[in-house]
């Protein structure tokens, strides 16, 4: 199979990306290097190409009721305009992909889901589709470009007449004028920084792109894939297919703000009830090295020699400068400063389960 | 790329400088410039005894882990500690900033690795791929 190019390709040879094969597509890992990308977003802000993300469109009179009982949250609180996060569960309880839904009207919306998910996606929601609802997979006809970091409004704003001051986090206007190209902007971002995520035609990437990195000047910088999982992971936000799998459900990856078990029956429902009301037999717990070593997926999670988990995801945090981890253990050990080992290269290495110690902006 | 003259190559990206009955181990600019911001060092014991391709340290960059293996047999006489507080030294200079120093016990597995002119031509055939 041949690798897919996003419509930015281009624009990521000019500013010397370096091109890596991600999950079929063509993606700059990172240009001038990770931790200059990851400061960047963090101090000022960075240009990220997300075009592989898809884009699937749910429309139809029964659109609400139908995304209603496939996903965890609740969508019928949901305003125009307005995005929440969710799940999308299998009736297990472990997630077919985590997404947004951005809501034009009752019956109109918008999946955001993961690159690598969108045919399993299409053909999960193919496979429950009711009538009155209709699907399309919108991922080609779609470049995304997210604009992160404290200066994002600022330099955003330059390139725009539309109030952007007006478009509050998870939330989104359609019509936004960037440098003559009529783009969806959101105010959303996978950074823990704020930003803006740009919806737009492919054949408008460009030069939208270029229009930005001009205006911004010296205060931006285009950032690759690595400062995007090193931002992500930081700020603790999680990754489908290391925090959440088909084989995690969202409350033992802790994310049971997504799930809402007081509405009306969804898929996934019954098992993450029982879930809640029984305890669980593991949960995704917070921890920082003692001993030297970065923490890494898949590694295993030890106590007293016995293994009692694995690890999630893991980095040196560039901004916190602390080796950090996710790690989905036995709950009976799930408890603040409790001491735990990580097992690196056969070697027993000390680290201790912490709370609130990845990067928060409001906090930090 | 810096490819210097006087070293000889791995096709694992490492390099050494022989001085007497000793050699100088590090990585290449190639395997620096690939791995990118080198932000840990695991390295090699002090005093044991290594086979030729034996994983003897590890070269951790913010996204991947990559094993450095020895060159040649030998005893690991000396260990680069610098790099253990600033591992950033990798990236800035792969040739100047050495990881280890081994004693080298046998001339004759020198023959089995690669000039600078041969290393070049296999990272430009490695980046065609």
């Amino acid at each position: 199979m041949s690798l897919k190019k996003t419509p930015l390709y281009d624009v990521h040879l000019k500013y010397k990306g370096k091109i890596v094969d991600y999950g079929g597509w063509e993606l700059p890992v990172q240009y001038e290097g990770i931790k200059k990308e990851h400061n960047m977003v963090r101090e000022k802000a960075g240009l990220f190409d997300v075009s592989h993300m898809g884009e699937i469109e749910v429309t139809g009179e029964n659109a609400s009721q139908f995304l209603q009982y496939l996903l965890t949250n609740d969508i019928s609180k949901m305003s125009d305009n307005q995005i929440i996060y969710s799940f999308m569960c299998y009736p297990h309880g472990g997630v077919v992909d985590d997404l947004l839904v951005y809501k034009y009207s009752n019956t109109h919306y918008l999946l955001v889901v993961n690159a690598a998910n969108v045919d399993k996606d299409r053909e999960w929601l193919e496979d429950n589709l009711i009538e009155g609802v209709e699907i399309k997979n919108l991922s080609d006809d779609y470049a995304l470009i997210a604009i992160q970091g404290p200066l994002a409004e600022d330099i955003l704003q330059k390139t725009t007449t539309a109030d952007l001051q007006a478009i509050k986090p998870f939330t989104f206007n359609q019509a936004v004028n960037i440098a003559g190209k009529n783009c969806l902007v959101s105010r959303t971002g996978y950074t823990g920084e704020d930003g803006f995520e740009i919806y737009l035609a492919p054949d408008d990437a460009i030069l939208v792109w270029e229009d930005i990195m001009q205006k911004g000047g010296e205060d931006i910088k285009p950032a690759g894939l690595g400062a995007r999982d090193s931002l992500r992971l930081e700020a603790k936000l999680p990754l489908y297919g290391q925090e959440i799998t088909a084989d995690i459900t969202p409350l033992e990856a802790k994310l049971g703000f997504a799930v809402k078990l007081d509405k009306d029956d969804f898929i996934g429902k019954a098992v993450l009830l029982k879930q809640k009301e029984n305890n669980i037999a593991r949960t995704l717990v917070e921890f920082e090295m003692i001993g030297k070593g970065i923490p890494r997926s898949q590694y295993e999670v030890a106590k007293d020699g016995e293994i009692i988990g694995l690890v999630t995801s893991g980095l040196l945090a560039p901004t916190l400068q602390k080796n950090l981890g996710l790690a989905l253990i036995k709950k009976e050990f799930d408890k603040v400063g409790e001491p735990i080992e990580i097992i690196i290269r056969g070697k027993s290495v000390n680290a201790r389960i912490v709370e609130n110690s990845f990067y928060n902006r409001k906090k930090n | 790329m810096n490819t210097p003259d006087d070293l000889f190559y791995t096709q694992n990206h490492e390099w050494i400088k022989v001085e007497d009955d000793k050699a100088y181990l590090g990585i290449t600019d190639y395997a620096q410039y690939n791995l990118g911001d080198i932000v840990f060092v695991e390295l090699p014991e002090l005093d044991i005894q290594v086979e030729m391709e034996e994983a003897i340290a590890v070269v951790e960059s913010v996204k991947a882990v990559s094993s450095i293996y020895a060159p040649i047999s030998g005893t690991i006489l000396e260990v680069n500690e610098e790099l253990e507080d600033a591992p950033e030294l990798l990236n800035e200079d792969p040739y100047e900033n050495h990881i280890a120093i081994i004693s080298l016990d046998d001339d004759s597995e020198l023959d089995e690795l690669m000039s600078a002119t041969d290393y070049d031509a296999y990272c430009a055939k490695l980046d065609k791929e």
